[in-house]
């Protein structure tokens, strides 16, 4: 071994050396798991963005470019992939959050505000309530009664279908569930898939459980299943499970192993006769297939209930906990309220309406004409069930119990079991 | 990677068995010197315990606690071992995870390692274009399993994939390779192996290479058939590259991952434990408490293996 003239450090001057090299070491892991937003100047808003495919993304670029315009503040954009937006909230929120950032309304809000981890809008809301109906500022509302998010957005879910393929068969919209099995049937000897279906993401059959249980047993009930109230494993959700049974055969199987653009275009190519989603679906349409896309709330199952609650999920935008630039959030917060901001981006995806109720309909197409009405027709709204309740709960027992019930439906006394006990365990822990 | 020969021992005569003697302080090393080893041995071991221990450890102190990651360390509330029974007992992902992992393990301790060193044996022979054999088998290594999970999932597509025009059931009937829950995990443990088995055969390949053409002759000049050669002869001089061949196994095994998630986030008959753990810390639910619990399960499954492998060591190098 070489001899090697170093200057010779004391034991203690040597551990603190290493300490600080590990501390070194590790800081950089731990500083990437926040972002690099929250610009601390006082012309510069920093805005967190989830719409990462590339037409939203223009489409909001475009409208915070007019708010650069109208307010002399720069917006600082930061897009992160849409899923992985969802997936980081947690660290991203207790990081150094953008100052204004997009998300859900619903108990997917409330959880984070109650936290602590977000922005207390009230002084926005009391500008720009005039233009919310009063069903969005209570899905914009926290448990103690103030306000956390602005509504941007918002789309229907229904049931799809080509209006060309039904007249062609003279086929009617049914009004209630005995009829859709009739009308199922008929499909399937017409040899039509009759329901068009697609689980490989995980949520989209959260979207049929959340229809036959509002429609079963009303929209009170699925507050409550949602936060945790009710039981898993009572005869109401397995009156859900057990429609839902009588209408799989109805379903295109293998719905496991396919993404919802795929059963969208089994739609569009007449493949199948109707496809339950938000009205998003309209995405995978293109030209003249748009204006041949129509759709209908689900038929009546319980006549108490009738079709009286509509899913219509909505999108918007919250302010984090402490705002670089807190007079500049609120600025902008205040613009995305406008109903000229929600149309300038809609032009760029004409599959969602506003949520002001001051937006001018005229530039509407039929299909978002529709939705406004039914949305408005309802006298409940609901934000569905990977937004009503604990992400806790939604990400993992919800989205496994749907599927294994999906793969093997006689199972359906372990799954509910299965999804009873991880209720009990994440909502009293 | 090759596998470290031991350090040869002391001399001593052999044979004969020693006294036992006081074994004296063998180095007689300059202060200068100790401080320059104390540094190279000294912070790779803190930077080791500071990055690998420390959390480790921290992970088993939180699965202990209900903590969701929001706030500081005086907003965790210790559940005590609730988290454990509720895993056990309540949570229906965990079980077929466990089994998954199993099977894993098994599986590429068998299936891979069997046909890698066949493989292996067959190139050894100075076959024309050896060469190119190689490189092909050996390609997939090259691809991250992220990317093996892509290709597969080219093949076994139930209406466009290969394998089901190939077999002619796609437009008949098409089996659902990886949405059906009782064959998805065979169907990505075959693309895992497809993988693993080009690592295995050059593993192998390169112990071949150092085996002493002498010994095969000695053999041969015995009368020793092919068959005997290698079981008698030749696979014991490989025993170094068994022990790595294992550890690579068990550490592949172990860690799987990235095949599953990208084919459907590990859903659906494809469990694995770090899936689970992924699942439950990463992610909006945060669930760290119980996502921690879940990974010192599979830190007490990895110990197991890696506890038996030392012993191995550790008695080899002791004298019997």
């Amino acid at each position: 071994m070489t001899t090697f003239y170093a200057p010779q450090p004391n034991r203690r001057a040597l551990l603190r050396l290493i300490l600080a090299g590990a501390g070194a070491a590790a800081l950089p892991g731990l500083a990437a798991c926040g972002s690099d937003g929250g610009g601390t100047s006082a012309d510069t808003v920093s805005f967190g963005n989830n719409q990462s495919d590339q037409v939203p993304k223009d489409a909001i670029t475009a409208v915070l470019r007019s708010f650069e315009g109208e307010s002399g503040l720069k917006v600082a954009v930061n897009t992160k992939q849409h899923e992985q937006y969802q997936e980081q909230i947690n660290n991203y929120l207790q990081g150094k959050p953008d100052d204004v950032l997009a998300w859900f309304a619903g108990y997917r809000m409330r959880f984070f505000a109650e936290k602590g981890l977000t922005g207390d809008l009230t002084d926005v809301w009391s500008k720009v309530s005039s233009g919310y109906e009063p069903a969005l500022k209570e899905a914009s509302t926290a448990s103690d009664g103030k306000q956390y998010l602005i509504p941007f957005t918002q789309y229907p879910w229904g049931v799809f279908y080509r209006k060309s393929v039904w007249q062609q068969r003279g086929y009617e919209v049914p009004k209630t569930l005995d009829e859709f099995v009739a009308l199922a049937t008929r499909m399937k000897s017409d040899g039509l898939v009759p329901i068009a279906f697609a689980q490989k993401q995980g949520w989209p059959g959260m979207g049929t459980f959340d229809q036959l249980n509002f429609r079963i047993n009303g929209y009170q009930f699925h507050v409550d299943l949602m936060a945790g109230q009710e039981d898993w494993q009572g005869p109401k959700v397995r009156e859900v499970f057990d429609t839902w049974k009588r209408l799989l055969p109805f379903h295109q199987e293998n719905a496991l192993g396919r993404e919802w653009q795929e059963a969208a275009q089994s739609l569009q190519q007449g493949k199948s006769g109707m496809f339950l989603l938000g009205s998003f679906v309209a995405q995978q349409f293109k030209g003249a297939d748009v204006d041949d896309l129509d759709f209908f709330a689900y038929p009546e199952i319980n006549p108490e209930h009738g079709q009286d609650t509509v899913e219509a999920p909505i999108d918007g935008y919250m302010m984090s906990r402490k705002p670089g630039n807190p007079e500049g959030a609120r600025r902008l917060l205040e613009f995305l309220a406008t109903p000229a901001a929600q149309l300038a981006y809609l032009k760029a995806d004409p599959t969602a309406i506003a949520t002001s109720n001051k937006a001018d309909t005229s530039g509407y197409n039929a299909l978002q004409l529709k939705a406004a009405q039914v949305i408005k027709d309802a006298a409940h709204i609901t934000q569905f069930l990977d937004r009503d309740t604990d992400p806790r709960f939604a990400s993992d027992a919800a989205t496994n119990g749907l599927n294994a019930f999906i793969q093997d439906p006689d199972d359906v006394d372990s799954v509910l079991k299965g999804m009873a006990d991880q209720a009990k365990t994440i909502f009293t822990g | 990677m090759t596998a470290t020969q031991n350090p040869p021992r002391t001399a001593g005569t052999a044979g004969a068995p020693r006294p036992p003697s006081r074994r004296r302080r063998a180095t007689a090393l300059a202060g200068r010197e100790k401080l320059v080893l104390g540094l190279m041995l000294g912070i790779p071991s803190l930077l080791h315990i500071a990055l690998v221990w420390v959390p480790a450890l921290g992970s088993v102190a939180l699965s202990f606690s209900s903590w969701d990651g929001i706030g500081g360390f005086g907003d965790i509330r210790w559940v005590g071992a609730s988290n454990y029974v509720d895993i056990v007992t309540s949570y229906p992902r965990f079980w077929p995870a466990v089994r998954n992992n199993l099977l894993w393990l098994l599986f590429l301790l068998v299936v891979p390692t069997v046909v890698g060193l066949l493989l292996a044996v067959l190139l050894d022979r100075q076959l024309r274009f050896g060469r190119v054999y190689q490189s092909v088998l050996y390609l997939p290594m090259v691809l991250s399993l992220a990317l093996v999970g892509f290709i597969w999932q080219l093949v076994y597509q139930p209406e466009q994939g290969l394998l089901n025009n190939v077999l002619g059931t796609a437009a008949t009937d098409p089996v659902n390779w990886l949405g059906d829950p009782d064959i998805n995990l065979y169907a990505v443990l075959v693309a895992a192996g497809w993988r693993h088995t080009g690592y295995i055969m050059l593993l192998y390949l390169a112990g071949l290479k150092a085996v002493d053409p002498a010994l095969k002759e000695a053999a041969a000049l015995d009368g020793a058939n092919a068959w005997q050669t290698f079981f008698r002869v030749t696979f014991p001089v490989l025993k170094p590259v068994n022990v790595v061949v294992l550890v690579v196994t068990v550490i592949e095994g172990l860690r799987a991952f990235d095949i599953v998630y990208v084919i459907n986030k590990g859903r659906n008959g494809l469990e694995l434990l770090s899936v689970l753990v992924t699942d439950n810390i990463i992610g909006e639910s945060s669930r760290i408490g119980w996502g921690s619990a879940l990974a010192v399960v599979l830190l007490v499954i990895s110990l197991g293996f890696i506890v038996t492998y030392l012993f191995q060591v550790f008695r080899e190098e002791d004298p019997a």
